[in-house]
Protein backbone atom coordinates (compact mmCIF):
# COMPACT_ATOMS: atom_id res chain seq x y z
CA UNK A 1 0.00 0.00 0.00
CA UNK A 2 1.44 3.36 -0.89
CA UNK A 3 2.81 5.46 2.35
CA UNK A 4 2.37 8.94 1.13
CA UNK A 5 -1.03 8.34 -0.33
CA UNK A 6 -3.09 9.39 3.02
CA UNK A 7 -0.85 11.60 5.41
CA UNK A 8 -1.53 11.66 9.00
CA UNK A 9 -0.91 15.34 8.98
CA UNK A 10 -3.87 16.19 5.86
CA UNK A 11 -6.37 18.81 6.91
CA UNK A 12 -9.44 19.03 5.40
CA UNK A 13 -10.83 22.60 5.60
CA UNK A 14 -13.65 23.06 8.11
CA UNK A 15 -16.95 24.06 6.37
CA UNK A 16 -17.13 26.35 8.81
CA UNK A 17 -14.62 28.27 6.98
CA UNK A 18 -17.08 29.59 4.24
CA UNK A 19 -19.33 31.55 7.09
CA UNK A 20 -16.21 32.72 8.78
CA UNK A 21 -15.25 34.39 5.23
CA UNK A 22 -18.59 35.75 4.60
CA UNK A 23 -18.21 37.54 8.51
CA UNK A 24 -15.12 39.01 7.22
CA UNK A 25 -16.57 40.23 3.95
CA UNK A 26 -19.35 41.58 6.13
CA UNK A 27 -17.13 44.21 8.20
CA UNK A 28 -16.41 41.67 11.04
CA UNK A 29 -12.76 41.76 10.90
CA UNK A 30 -12.29 39.13 14.26
CA UNK A 31 -13.81 36.75 12.41
CA UNK A 32 -10.63 36.66 10.42
CA UNK A 33 -8.25 35.55 12.67
CA UNK A 34 -10.28 32.51 14.17
CA UNK A 35 -10.18 32.10 9.56
CA UNK A 36 -6.50 31.66 9.96
CA UNK A 37 -5.47 30.56 12.74
CA UNK A 38 -5.53 26.86 11.65
CA UNK A 39 -3.09 27.80 9.09
CA UNK A 40 -0.36 30.47 10.55
CA UNK A 41 2.25 27.41 11.08
CA UNK A 42 1.32 26.09 7.51
CA UNK A 43 2.34 29.46 5.98
CA UNK A 44 5.35 29.87 8.66
CA UNK A 45 6.63 26.64 7.33
CA UNK A 46 5.90 27.16 3.23
CA UNK A 47 7.89 30.18 3.83
CA UNK A 48 10.45 28.98 5.87
CA UNK A 49 10.79 25.72 3.58
CA UNK A 50 11.41 28.16 0.52
CA UNK A 51 13.67 30.45 2.03
CA UNK A 52 15.31 29.25 5.31
CA UNK A 53 15.56 32.13 7.05
CA UNK A 54 13.50 32.56 10.48
CA UNK A 55 12.91 36.41 9.96
CA UNK A 56 11.92 36.19 6.33
CA UNK A 57 9.75 33.51 6.92
CA UNK A 58 7.54 35.17 9.86
CA UNK A 59 7.68 38.59 7.69
CA UNK A 60 6.34 36.11 4.75
CA UNK A 61 3.78 34.86 7.49
CA UNK A 62 2.82 38.07 8.02
CA UNK A 63 2.45 39.83 4.74
CA UNK A 64 0.86 36.97 3.44
CA UNK A 65 -2.27 37.12 6.25
CA UNK A 66 -2.32 40.59 5.45
CA UNK A 67 -2.98 40.30 1.79
CA UNK A 68 -5.15 37.70 2.08
CA UNK A 69 -7.07 39.66 4.98
CA UNK A 70 -7.11 42.64 2.18
CA UNK A 71 -8.11 40.51 -0.18
CA UNK A 72 -10.77 38.57 0.91
CA UNK A 73 -13.14 39.59 -1.69
CA UNK A 74 -11.41 38.11 -4.62
CA UNK A 75 -11.08 34.83 -3.34
CA UNK A 76 -12.65 32.30 -5.43
CA UNK A 77 -14.23 29.20 -3.47
CA UNK A 78 -13.21 27.09 -6.03
CA UNK A 79 -10.06 26.44 -4.12
CA UNK A 80 -9.39 25.38 -0.69
CA UNK A 81 -9.11 28.60 1.76
CA UNK A 82 -5.29 26.98 2.85
CA UNK A 83 -4.40 26.91 -0.89
CA UNK A 84 -5.04 30.11 -1.66
CA UNK A 85 -2.76 31.00 1.10
CA UNK A 86 0.08 29.11 0.58
CA UNK A 87 -0.26 30.07 -3.13
CA UNK A 88 0.77 33.68 -1.25
CA UNK A 89 3.04 32.75 1.00
CA UNK A 90 4.88 30.71 -1.93
CA UNK A 91 4.91 33.88 -4.07
CA UNK A 92 5.68 36.03 -1.55
CA UNK A 93 8.85 33.69 -0.62
CA UNK A 94 9.91 33.51 -4.26
CA UNK A 95 9.94 37.07 -4.63
CA UNK A 96 12.27 37.41 -1.62
CA UNK A 97 14.48 34.83 -2.71
CA UNK A 98 14.43 36.72 -5.75
CA UNK A 99 15.40 40.21 -4.71
CA UNK A 100 17.77 39.04 -1.40
CA UNK A 101 19.05 35.73 -1.87
CA UNK A 102 19.12 35.64 -5.78
CA UNK A 103 23.32 34.64 -6.07
CA UNK A 104 23.28 33.12 -3.16
CA UNK A 105 21.37 29.42 -4.14
CA UNK A 106 23.77 26.91 -5.12
CA UNK A 107 23.13 25.65 -8.13
CA UNK A 108 21.47 22.06 -8.14
CA UNK A 109 23.65 19.71 -10.26
CA UNK A 110 21.26 17.23 -11.57
CA UNK A 111 22.67 13.32 -11.99
CA UNK A 112 20.75 12.43 -15.14
CA UNK A 113 20.75 9.88 -18.50
CA UNK A 114 20.29 11.00 -21.87
CA UNK A 115 16.33 10.87 -21.20
CA UNK A 116 16.38 13.16 -18.78
CA UNK A 117 15.76 11.07 -16.45
CA UNK A 118 17.02 11.14 -12.65
CA UNK A 119 19.33 8.20 -11.89
CA UNK A 120 19.67 7.37 -8.25
CA UNK A 121 22.81 7.58 -6.75
CA UNK A 122 23.18 6.25 -3.53
CA UNK A 123 21.56 2.42 -2.87
CA UNK A 124 22.06 2.59 0.86
CA UNK A 125 19.53 1.32 2.99
CA UNK A 126 17.34 3.23 4.63
CA UNK A 127 14.02 1.42 6.14
CA UNK A 128 12.71 2.66 9.19
CA UNK A 129 12.63 6.43 10.68
CA UNK A 130 13.36 6.48 14.52
CA UNK A 131 10.79 8.34 16.45
CA UNK A 132 12.71 10.52 17.68
CA UNK A 133 14.20 11.33 14.20
CA UNK A 134 12.16 14.67 14.22
CA UNK A 135 13.01 15.60 17.65
CA UNK A 136 16.78 16.05 17.07
CA UNK A 137 16.94 19.86 15.78
CA UNK A 138 20.37 18.71 13.88
CA UNK A 139 18.35 16.17 11.85
CA UNK A 140 15.79 18.97 11.15
CA UNK A 141 18.77 21.02 10.02
CA UNK A 142 20.19 18.63 7.77
CA UNK A 143 16.65 17.92 6.17
CA UNK A 144 16.55 22.12 5.91
CA UNK A 145 19.86 22.18 4.10
CA UNK A 146 19.16 19.71 2.11
CA UNK A 147 16.04 20.88 0.92
CA UNK A 148 17.53 24.35 0.22
CA UNK A 149 20.02 22.38 -2.38
CA UNK A 150 17.12 21.71 -4.48
CA UNK A 151 16.63 23.97 -7.37
CA UNK A 152 14.01 26.41 -7.03
CA UNK A 153 11.84 24.34 -9.71
CA UNK A 154 11.74 21.27 -7.64
CA UNK A 155 12.03 22.74 -3.91
CA UNK A 156 8.56 24.77 -4.88
CA UNK A 157 7.04 21.53 -6.33
CA UNK A 158 8.12 20.09 -3.14
CA UNK A 159 7.58 21.92 -0.77
CA UNK A 160 3.48 22.63 -1.80
CA UNK A 161 2.77 18.93 -2.63
CA UNK A 162 4.98 16.84 0.37
CA UNK A 163 4.88 19.44 3.27
CA UNK A 164 1.99 21.55 2.54
CA UNK A 165 0.39 18.80 1.60
CA UNK A 166 -1.78 20.01 -1.43
CA UNK A 167 -2.85 17.82 -4.31
CA UNK A 168 -0.98 17.21 -7.46
CA UNK A 169 -3.73 19.89 -9.13
CA UNK A 170 -3.67 22.07 -6.54
CA UNK A 171 0.25 22.41 -6.47
CA UNK A 172 0.03 22.84 -10.62
CA UNK A 173 -2.06 25.74 -10.21
CA UNK A 174 -0.84 27.32 -7.46
CA UNK A 175 2.69 27.19 -9.30
CA UNK A 176 1.11 28.01 -12.66
CA UNK A 177 2.37 24.85 -14.13
CA UNK A 178 1.09 21.18 -15.69
CA UNK A 179 0.30 18.27 -13.42
CA UNK A 180 2.97 16.03 -15.95
CA UNK A 181 5.44 19.02 -14.57
CA UNK A 182 4.70 18.62 -11.26
CA UNK A 183 4.94 14.58 -11.27
CA UNK A 184 8.03 15.23 -12.98
CA UNK A 185 9.58 17.68 -10.58
CA UNK A 186 8.20 15.84 -7.33
CA UNK A 187 10.14 13.00 -8.52
CA UNK A 188 13.12 14.42 -8.88
CA UNK A 189 13.12 15.96 -6.17
CA UNK A 190 12.35 13.06 -3.87
CA UNK A 191 15.00 11.20 -5.55
CA UNK A 192 17.43 13.79 -5.06
CA UNK A 193 16.62 14.35 -1.21
CA UNK A 194 16.36 10.70 -0.70
CA UNK A 195 19.99 10.36 -1.82
CA UNK A 196 21.15 13.40 -0.16
CA UNK A 197 19.54 11.95 3.54
CA UNK A 198 19.69 8.09 2.64
CA UNK A 199 23.37 7.63 3.69
CA UNK A 200 23.01 9.87 6.83
CA UNK A 201 19.94 8.94 7.97
CA UNK A 202 20.24 5.58 6.84
CA UNK A 203 22.12 4.08 9.58
CA UNK A 204 25.34 7.38 10.51
CA UNK A 205 22.86 8.84 12.97
CA UNK A 206 25.99 10.07 15.34
CA UNK A 207 27.99 10.64 12.04
CA UNK A 208 27.96 13.97 10.16
CA UNK A 209 26.17 13.78 6.90
CA UNK A 210 28.18 13.29 4.06
CA UNK A 211 26.66 16.14 1.94
CA UNK A 212 27.01 18.20 5.36
CA UNK A 213 31.06 18.05 4.12
CA UNK A 214 30.36 20.07 0.86
CA UNK A 215 29.93 16.34 -1.12
CA UNK A 216 27.06 15.57 -2.86
CA UNK A 217 26.48 12.15 -3.14
CA UNK A 218 25.55 12.78 -7.09
CA UNK B 1 4.23 -7.46 -16.80
CA UNK B 2 8.18 -7.39 -16.23
CA UNK B 3 9.76 -3.97 -15.19
CA UNK B 4 13.45 -2.76 -14.85
CA UNK B 5 15.04 -0.45 -12.89
CA UNK B 6 15.05 2.25 -14.93
CA UNK B 7 11.05 2.17 -15.21
CA UNK B 8 11.20 1.47 -11.19
CA UNK B 9 13.03 4.54 -10.79
CA UNK B 10 10.78 6.61 -12.75
CA UNK B 11 7.60 5.49 -11.65
CA UNK B 12 8.58 5.37 -8.28
CA UNK B 13 6.99 8.79 -7.29
CA UNK B 14 3.65 7.62 -9.20
CA UNK B 15 3.57 4.73 -7.04
CA UNK B 16 4.00 6.30 -3.59
CA UNK B 17 1.44 8.73 -5.20
CA UNK B 18 -1.11 5.67 -5.52
CA UNK B 19 -1.05 7.28 -9.44
CA UNK B 20 -0.39 4.09 -10.99
CA UNK B 21 -1.61 1.13 -13.18
CA UNK B 22 -2.45 -1.47 -11.08
CA UNK B 23 -0.58 -3.95 -13.32
CA UNK B 24 2.36 -1.76 -13.62
CA UNK B 25 2.33 -1.66 -9.58
CA UNK B 26 2.04 -5.73 -9.55
CA UNK B 27 5.44 -5.21 -11.66
CA UNK B 28 7.20 -3.48 -9.03
CA UNK B 29 6.24 -5.07 -6.38
CA UNK B 30 7.40 -8.10 -7.70
CA UNK B 31 10.45 -6.10 -8.62
CA UNK B 32 11.05 -4.73 -5.16
CA UNK B 33 11.28 -8.36 -3.78
CA UNK B 34 14.09 -8.84 -6.49
CA UNK B 35 16.05 -5.95 -5.99
CA UNK B 36 17.31 -4.77 -3.12
CA UNK B 37 18.59 -1.24 -4.87
CA UNK B 38 15.66 -0.38 -6.21
CA UNK B 39 13.82 -1.61 -2.54
CA UNK B 40 16.27 0.83 -1.03
CA UNK B 41 15.36 3.77 -3.53
CA UNK B 42 11.54 2.93 -2.51
CA UNK B 43 12.03 2.77 1.08
CA UNK B 44 14.64 6.02 1.13
CA UNK B 45 11.96 8.64 -0.88
CA UNK B 46 9.07 7.16 1.34
CA UNK B 47 10.93 8.03 4.48
CA UNK B 48 11.74 11.76 2.35
CA UNK B 49 8.23 12.01 1.91
CA UNK B 50 7.14 11.08 5.38
CA UNK B 51 9.85 13.29 7.60
CA UNK B 52 8.83 16.06 5.14
CA UNK B 53 5.54 15.84 6.27
CA UNK B 54 5.17 15.93 9.60
CA UNK B 55 4.41 19.02 10.97
CA UNK B 56 7.44 19.18 13.35
CA UNK B 57 9.68 19.23 10.86
CA UNK B 58 9.69 23.15 10.98
CA UNK B 59 9.19 24.97 14.68
CA UNK B 60 7.51 27.85 14.95
CA UNK B 61 9.44 31.06 16.45
CA UNK B 62 8.16 31.59 20.05
CA UNK B 63 6.03 34.60 19.85
CA UNK B 64 5.22 33.90 16.24
CA UNK B 65 1.20 34.06 16.91
CA UNK B 66 1.19 37.00 19.16
CA UNK B 67 3.64 39.10 16.66
CA UNK B 68 0.91 37.99 13.79
CA UNK B 69 -1.82 38.66 15.59
CA UNK B 70 -0.67 42.08 16.46
CA UNK B 71 0.51 43.11 13.23
CA UNK B 72 -2.98 42.28 11.69
CA UNK B 73 -4.62 44.47 14.58
CA UNK B 74 -2.79 47.67 13.15
CA UNK B 75 -3.40 46.87 9.80
CA UNK B 76 -7.66 45.95 10.62
CA UNK B 77 -7.97 48.95 13.05
CA UNK B 78 -5.49 52.13 11.88
CA UNK B 79 -7.99 54.39 12.38
CA UNK B 80 -8.95 52.72 15.96
CA UNK B 81 -4.96 53.18 16.53
CA UNK B 82 -4.38 56.76 15.35
CA UNK B 83 -7.32 57.69 17.57
CA UNK B 84 -5.79 55.89 20.45
CA UNK B 85 -2.08 57.04 19.37
CA UNK B 86 -3.89 60.71 19.58
CA UNK B 87 -5.54 59.98 22.71
CA UNK B 88 -2.05 58.91 24.13
CA UNK B 89 0.14 61.60 22.81
CA UNK B 90 -2.96 64.29 23.99
CA UNK B 91 -3.18 62.71 27.43
CA UNK B 92 0.81 62.73 27.11
CA UNK B 93 0.63 66.28 26.88
CA UNK B 94 -1.60 67.53 28.97
CA UNK B 95 0.13 65.66 31.50
CA UNK B 96 3.45 67.01 30.86
CA UNK B 97 1.61 70.54 30.62
CA UNK B 98 -0.04 69.95 33.95
CA UNK B 99 2.84 69.14 35.86
CA UNK B 100 4.83 71.93 34.93
CA UNK B 101 2.00 74.49 35.88
CA UNK B 102 1.30 72.56 39.06
CA UNK B 103 5.01 72.67 39.50
CA UNK B 104 5.55 76.60 38.48
CA UNK B 105 2.22 77.43 40.52
CA UNK B 106 2.87 75.62 43.45
CA UNK B 107 7.06 76.96 43.46
CA UNK B 108 6.43 80.56 42.45
CA UNK B 109 3.02 81.70 43.78
CA UNK B 110 1.35 78.35 44.64
CA UNK B 111 -2.32 77.38 43.71
CA UNK B 112 -4.92 79.76 44.80
CA UNK B 113 -7.17 77.69 47.36
CA UNK B 114 -10.22 80.70 46.47
CA UNK B 115 -11.35 80.83 43.29
CA UNK B 116 -12.09 84.83 44.61
CA UNK B 117 -8.87 85.96 46.09
CA UNK B 118 -8.13 89.54 45.15
CA UNK B 119 -4.32 90.17 44.24
CA UNK B 120 -2.05 91.76 46.49
CA UNK B 121 0.87 94.06 46.30
CA UNK B 122 3.97 94.93 48.64
CA UNK B 123 3.63 92.56 51.70
CA UNK B 124 6.66 92.22 53.29
CA UNK B 125 8.05 88.38 52.58
CA UNK B 126 9.12 87.79 55.78
CA UNK B 127 6.02 89.36 57.39
CA UNK B 128 4.92 86.39 59.84
CA UNK B 129 0.79 85.52 59.27
CA UNK B 130 -1.81 82.99 60.27
CA UNK B 131 -2.80 80.13 58.34
CA UNK B 132 -5.19 77.22 58.81
CA UNK B 133 -5.01 73.84 57.49
CA UNK B 134 -8.26 73.91 55.75
CA UNK B 135 -8.61 77.46 55.23
CA UNK B 136 -7.73 79.91 51.92
CA UNK B 137 -6.57 83.14 53.48
CA UNK B 138 -3.77 84.03 55.44
CA UNK B 139 -4.45 86.89 58.03
CA UNK B 140 -2.30 88.91 60.56
CA UNK B 141 -1.86 87.96 64.31
CA UNK B 142 -5.08 88.99 66.07
CA UNK B 143 -7.51 89.18 62.74
CA UNK B 144 -11.03 88.07 64.17
CA UNK B 145 -11.93 86.51 61.02
CA UNK B 146 -9.47 83.99 61.72
CA UNK B 147 -11.39 80.69 61.63
CA UNK B 148 -10.77 77.14 62.61
CA UNK B 149 -8.57 78.07 65.24
CA UNK B 150 -7.54 74.29 66.60
CA UNK B 151 -5.66 73.94 63.19
CA UNK B 152 -3.55 77.30 63.06
CA UNK B 153 0.01 77.33 61.95
CA UNK B 154 2.47 80.89 61.61
CA UNK B 155 4.33 80.87 58.50
CA UNK B 156 5.93 83.87 56.67
CA UNK B 157 3.75 85.22 54.06
CA UNK B 158 6.50 83.80 51.20
CA UNK B 159 5.31 80.20 52.25
CA UNK B 160 1.78 81.34 52.50
CA UNK B 161 1.61 82.44 48.95
CA UNK B 162 3.29 79.64 47.89
CA UNK B 163 0.97 77.28 49.68
CA UNK B 164 -1.49 79.24 47.76
CA UNK B 165 -3.07 81.09 50.82
CA UNK B 166 -4.34 84.70 49.92
CA UNK B 167 -4.69 87.40 52.17
CA UNK B 168 -8.14 88.45 54.31
CA UNK B 169 -9.62 91.10 52.64
CA UNK B 170 -9.97 92.61 55.95
CA UNK B 171 -6.57 92.08 57.96
CA UNK B 172 -4.61 92.30 54.81
CA UNK B 173 -6.77 95.25 53.02
CA UNK B 174 -4.04 97.59 52.49
CA UNK B 175 -2.03 95.56 50.54
CA UNK B 176 -5.16 94.70 48.38
CA UNK B 177 -4.19 95.62 44.94
CA UNK B 178 -7.68 97.92 44.23
CA UNK B 179 -6.80 99.29 47.79
CA UNK B 180 -3.02 100.01 46.67
CA UNK B 181 -4.14 101.38 43.32
CA UNK B 182 -6.42 103.54 44.76
CA UNK B 183 -4.09 104.64 47.24
CA UNK B 184 -1.10 105.36 44.92
CA UNK B 185 -3.66 107.31 42.86
CA UNK B 186 -4.54 109.44 45.92
CA UNK B 187 -0.83 109.52 47.15
CA UNK B 188 1.53 109.77 44.11
CA UNK B 189 4.87 111.22 45.37
CA UNK B 190 4.57 108.24 47.51
CA UNK B 191 5.59 105.92 44.49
Amino acid sequence: MPEAQTSPNYQIDDPSEELLIRRVRDGEPEAFYELIRPYQRRVYAAAFAITRNEADAEDIAQETMLKAFRNIRQFRAESRFSTWLIQIAVNEARMRNRQTRANMMEPIVEHQDAEGNYIPRDFADWREIPSETLERKEIREKLAEALTSLGDIYRDVFVLRDMQHLSIEETAKALGISTASVKTRLLRARLMLRDLLAPGLGGAWSTRLQFAKGTKPW
Amino acid sequence: MVVNCDQVWREISNYLEGDIDPNLRAAMETHFEECKRCRAVMEGTRNVVELYGDERMIDVPLGFEHRLERRLEESMYPTRRSFMGWMVTAAAALLVTGSYELARSSVLRGKLRSEHAQSAAGIPPDMMVIVSDEGKLFHASGCPFIHDKAHLRTVVAREAIKEGYTPCVRCMKKYLKADLDEWVHKRPTRA
